[in-house]
């Protein structure tokens, strides 16, 4: 369609589209420039600039050490996350059992329930438990909303597959782990691959319930820029922030390709 | 006769069939760990605030019945003033973003694969970033000698004081849960068939008097979906109010979580929490009784 031909309201409607697009994106990429001035403050547009934000990222243990935090705590979680909602998916879409409905709407209900009732909820039988502060709590909690994202990516992709080459092997002899190893799990794997990423970045991204289950020699970077940002106007967080953004669009870069390339095997 | 005789062949067959997936057919064994997992990380601690709501008492409260948190909740005006701004702010919020998600929606209903594969791509792009990164970068644009600010000024506009009020909240928000908004919108939208504006208008309606009668009312379900989950979302956010509002100008969610976190009263955190979680799951309800009610007329594909 060439622009010439747009009628006026069409034409204001893409341009409206266009402010829309920029509303979403541009806001968040102050971060990076931010992450460059040379003073210590969050005045905008920088006057000068340095990296000395990011030796300063990097040399403090604070900030650093909440980096490797989030980092180990987000790998785990997509893992447990994604092993778990994997089988959950074959559940919900292979198993016949009363009540399904009732499971999947329990299964996917951390998502939709505000995540401060939930940071409550955790908080006070955490606290019982002793997990306040430990590795162990925050993974429990993280899985506990990251598991939604894997379940519908992975029953979406499961949806799709065609069972008869589930048959096929069987009927070729193949035993039914090896079927499973070798057929099903390779059929479904962009799905479940983009599950587990998806859970990495809610784990590595959640704040509020962090806030609640972090000690001073467990802190997760998040929570670290939360309590940066209201104390005083550091620009180390902004170093924080870019990299942040860095890692979930190359994340989503990913994401996109891998099913990009599951829709052309189709 | 035959027929039972044949259901029972087919009963017979299908465990034959079965045997050569994975686990013989007992594939709801496998959704167990992640059950287990949220039934107990997640239905037992709601349940177990909600228990504290009722027999966790600060010593103030103590002695007056089971229902003292939800009366001393409802009896604080500061309580009843801080609802008031959060369901005004969340209306707010609500028809901003309504109103910029709608062209938005249906603008990727006309345009070409190329393009609507951009649209969404911002959409998901800013979706998936992080909360914490886009707070902070309102809170840069819009601090008090911020570049919103700087420009106002030299348009030679009054300068706003937004940082540490409703409005504050309300501006990151409004971009924050755009998304959220639009997704649903789309997923509607998507599924009208443009035919019928033609028929309209083959009619004899003009196109602004056919999109009105025609395309609108079948838009509704998405409309009513998207809102009502923006809405939800509004009133049990934290993080933005927290960065870009104050205490004094506090939301719902930073009530309940100076509450808990601050003055450690599980219980009065509980019953605010449980109002949340009730006015949620009704308004969700609704939401879904919409979005089904639309799919069963059958005038929204899906």
């Amino acid at each position: 369609m060439s622009a010439a031909r747009l009628s006026p309201g069409r034409l204001g409607l893409r341009l409206f589209g266009c402010l829309v697009g920029l509303w979403l994106i541009a806001p968040t990429l102050v971060v990076v420039p931010m992450s460059l001035t040379d003073e210590k403050s969050f005045r905008f547009p920088p006057t000068g600039w340095s990296t000395h934000w990011y030796s300063e990222f990097f040399s403090d243990p604070l900030w650093g050490e909440a980096l490797v935090h989030s980092l180990v705590i987000a790998t785990v979680v997509a893992v447990i996350a994604t092993i778990l909602g994997t089988a959950a998916a074959f559940a919900i879409v292979r198993g016949r059992f009363p009540g399904k409905a009732v499971a999947n709407t329990l299964l996917i209900s951390p998502m939709v329930v505000p995540v401060v009732i939930i940071a409550i909820g955790m908080y006070i039988v955490e606290l019982e438990w002793h997990l306040v502060g430990t590795y162990l709590g925050f993974f429990l909690a993280h899985t506990v909303i990251a598991l939604p994202f894997v379940l519908i990516t992975v029953s979406a992709s499961l949806r799709t597959f065609d069972r008869r080459l589930e048959h096929a092997a069987a009927t070729l002899g193949s035993g039914p782990l090896s079927t499973f190893f070798r057929v099903t799990l390779p059929g479904i794997r962009s799905g479940v691959f983009a599950g587990a990423l998806f859970a990495f970045i809610v784990s590595f991204d959640e704040v509020v319930i962090s806030t609640f289950l972090v000690s001073t020699n467990l802190r997760t970077l998040p929570v670290q820029m939360f309590s940066s940002l209201t104390q005083e106007q550091n620009p180390t967080v902004a170093v924080a922030s870019t990299l942040m953004f860095v890692v979930t669009t190359v994340l989503l870069v990913v994401i996109a390709i891998v099913m990009r390339g599951r829709d052309r095997a189709r | 006769m035959t027929d039972v005789i044949a259901d029972n062949a087919v009963k017979r067959s299908r465990p034959g069939i079965r045997g050569g997936s994975a686990l013989r057919g007992r594939y709801e064994l496998l959704g167990i760990p992640a059950l287990v997992l949220v039934l107990v990380l997640f239905v037992y601690p709601l349940v177990t605030m909600l228990g504290k709501s009722f027999d966790d008492f600060l010593v103030t409260e103590q002695g007056h019945g089971v229902f003292a948190n939800y009366q001393w909740f409802f009896g604080q005006h500061v309580n009843v003033l801080v609802l008031q701004r959060t369901l005004v702010t969340a209306l707010a919020v609500t028809a901003i973003c309504l109103a910029v998600s709608y062209p938005f929606a249906y603008l990727m209903t006309l345009v070409g694969e190329r393009t609507r594969l951009v649209m969404t791509g911002a959409v998901l792009l800013s979706f998936w970033t992080s909360l914490m990164v886009r707070n902070y970068a309102w809170l840069i644009l819009l601090q008090d000698n911020g570049v919103v600010n700087r420009i106002l000024g030299s348009l030679g506009l009054p300068r706003l004081h937004v940082i540490g009020t409703a409005a504050g909240a309300a501006i990151g928000m409004c971009q924050i849960l755009l998304p959220f908004m639009i997704l649903p919108l789309y997923a509607n939208l998507r599924g009208i068939d443009r035919r019928l504006l033609q028929a309209a208008q083959s009619l004899g309606a003009r196109p602004a008097v056919a999109w009105w009668l025609v395309y609108a009312p079948l838009s509704v379900p998405g409309v009513v979906a998207g809102s009502l989950l923006v809405f939800v979302m509004t009133l049990g956010f934290y993080i933005t109010p927290a960065i870009l509002g104050s205490p004094t100008n506090a939301m719902f969610s930073q009530l309940i979580v100076t509450q808990v976190q601050t003055l450690l009263a599980f219980g009065r955190g509980g019953a605010m929490a449980a109002v949340l979680l009730v006015a949620t799951l009704l308004l969700l309800g609704c939401a879904a009784l919409v979005t089904r009610r639309a799919r069963s007329r059958g005038v929204v594909a899906t």
